[in-house]
């Protein structure tokens, strides 16, 4: 089923985007023609495939790795900040969301 | 000697440093004069003044005879990416978004080649956080292939590959999820290589889609990447999947004879496997549908002729669902990029817009103001396949379907040592050509994506001219950790062929 202008814009604000509405338009059709090209996959098989995540897992295990529970960083806040838009006294600023 | 520096390449200025024949600064000072006047929007920074005293530091370092003097690396001057973060200079991922944004560290690829005695020139241009194959969708502009201004050099590495085909750098990092490495390689005559997913650390490297980000060098050889590849690679306790081995010498893998080889037959004994639904090049006739234009298959044919030369034996084998890595990978990749791009809220770094009425509403025009139209529809695809009810028919079936994808080559690999094919259906194509067609260009991806999918070391190695004179280049893709074997073969090719030698004219 194609996708319609209104599932266009519930999934632009999943997705945290504001489209005008050429772009909307423009969208809707693309994804559309993008999704031709993937009905071809529903007509593949894969009952009992485990889905492979990584790619690694194809060969084996891939056993995930724990680091030591240790500090490994010095306080670096300026300049973990230095990119912020907006920051006062060591904190981000953004706009009142509590009235 | 110093006119025709720009000429050597990482191996060659090795040499000529280690000799004491020419030091870092007057290379750094020759290669930086080329960068500056580049005409190829292939770097968006550079960076001579932390060129010029890194190149100090490593003629310094050579004087001293200290430990790590003698690197192979020391004093050479390269360029990264602008996708991996870098502490002395901006890193944009080719975004609006990120336009200014100076990282805290290094990345782990730019630290290790730092410590090697590299010298960086700057930052590469390249598609808009990788997500391309012209090098169309940077928000700094496209690049233009040297071989023809007017054709694209291929992305997303693009500003890489056409740094180091310009004879800017002697080499560059890259960064490959669905093949942009190898393709942007392919499209300037270059020589890249992708290594295993896991081989080099992802630490830094901004991410696109983390399930198949890998990072490589582009260079003007496979012994020059070989070198690179070496010093970028490791294990890194900052990626969760950095793979947990031992440094390795690429350099020693690749000059390693074959058990049984001889002088003129290198690679006797090497079986070489082209899939049937790649390329109909074989002893006896194939009724295959032809994926690639016919100058592709009349130079991978004349390449096949050398490496058969060279003692290799080809057999037929079979990638059943080459053509569903397309949406395969057109479903995962996106997927994880809308997952991976929503740190881009513009609070902690990144654009954040002038005008807004609350936080959503900051949010959304944040990133609409500051995403190019490849990265919406990427996310809105990958927002769309992740959402309640649509996981399990997209997503889900796609990665059961990477699986299929994986085994498929395992097969393979049971017949075959490496695999051979082309890396694209046609050799660079013309700026704006593929104009709103989003579609075109990523069924245009449809030999790098298996590979990339299935997590498999790749290379892209010069195959000579196809059609106006532009490069065409062979791919050859190795099992899990053959970065050796891949290396061995590209090098005994270019041993005994000069097709990556060729340069563009200008």
């Amino acid at each position: 089923m194609p996708l319609t202008p209104e599932d266009v814009s519930r999934i632009a604000h999943l997705a945290r985007l504001e489209l005008s509405p050429a772009e909307g338009s423009a969208m809707q059709t693309q994804l559309n023609d993008f999704f031709k090209i993937v009905e071809q996959m529903s007509a593949v098989d894969t009952s009992g495939l485990e889905p492979l995540h990584t790619p690694l897992s194809a060969i084996g295990t891939v056993e995930l790795r724990l680091r030591p529970d240790a500090v490994t960083e010095t306080n670096n806040r300026a300049a973990n900040m230095a990119n912020a838009p907006a920051s006062e006294d060591g904190l981000f600023l953004v706009p009142k969301v509590i009235e | 000697m110093s006119a025709d520096l720009h000429t050597l390449g990482v191996a060659a200025l090795g040499r000529a440093l280690a000799a004491k024949s020419v030091s870092s600064v007057e290379a750094t000072q020759a290669l930086l004069a080329r960068a500056q006047a580049d005409t190829h929007g292939a770097f968006l920074v550079v960076d001579a003044d932390a060129a010029l005293a890194a190149a100090k530091a490593a003629d310094a370092k050579r004087a001293s005879g200290a430990e790590g003097s003698d690197h192979p690396l020391l004093g050479v001057p390269i360029a990264h990416k602008d996708i991996f973060v870098t502490a002395e200079s901006t890193t944009t991922a080719g975004s609006k978004m990120l336009q200014g944004y100076k990282s805290p560290f290094d990345a782990t690829v730019v630290a290790r080649l730092k410590a090697a005695g590299t010298v960086s020139l700057g930052k590469l241009n390249c598609d808009e956080f990788a997500m391309g194959s012209a090098n169309e969708n940077s928000a700094y502009g496209p690049v233009r292939n040297p071989w023809d201004a007017t054709r694209v050099p291929g992305g997303s590495s693009g500003g890489s590959a056409t740094a180091v085909a310009a004879q800017l750098v002697p080499a560059a990092t890259g960064t490959d999820t669905g093949g942009s490495i190898r393709q942007p390689a392919s499209f300037t005559g270059t020589t890249g290589i992708k290594p295993t997913y896991g081989v080099c650390s992802r630490f830094g490297m901004i991410a696109f889609a983390s399930s198949l980000d890998q990072a490589g060098p582009i260079a003007r050889s496979a012994e020059d990447c070989a070198l690179l590849l070496s010093a970028m690679s490791g294990f890194d306790e900052r990626d969760a999947t950095s793979v947990q081995r031992p440094p390795q010498d690429f350099h020693a893998q690749m000059l390693k004879p074959r058990p049984g080889a001889t002088a003129a037959q290198p690679l006797k004994g090497l079986r070489i496997g082209v899939p049937k639904e790649w390329l109909n090049w074989s002893d006896d006739a194939l009724d295959e549908k032809q994926r690639v234009t016919e100058d592709i298959t009349r130079a991978l044919g004349e390449t096949f002729r050398r490496l058969k030369d060279l003692g290799a034996t080809f057999v037929r084998v079979s990638l059943p669902r080459t053509e569903l890595s397309i949406p395969v990978y057109y479903i995962i990749a996106p997927a994880e990029a809308s997952s991976n791009l929503s740190r881009y809220d513009g609070v902690r770094y990144g654009h954040r817009a002038a005008k807004y009425d609350d936080l959503l509403d900051m949010y959304k025009k944040s990133r609409s103001e500051a995403f190019g139209p490849e990265v919406k529809r990427r996310i809105m695809i990958g927002t769309y396949v992740l959402s309640h009810g649509y996981y399990d028919a997209y997503y889900l079936q796609a990665q059961k379907l990477r699986r299929m994808i994986a085994d498929d080559f395992q097969a393979c690999f049971r017949q075959c040592d490496l695999i051979a094919g082309p890396v694209a259906p046609t050799v660079a194509w013309k700026l704006g050509e593929q104009g709103d067609d989003p579609v075109k260009a990523y069924l245009a991806d449809i030999f790098t994506l298996p590979g990339s999918l299935a997590g498999l070391p790749g290379m892209s190695v010069p195959a000579g001219l196809g059609e106006g004179g532009m490069p065409v280049g062979l791919q050859l893709l190795g099992n899990y950790f053959a970065e050796g074997t891949l290396l061995h073969a590209a090098h005994a090719l270019q041993t005994a062929t000069d097709f990556h030698l060729q340069r563009p004219k200008a």
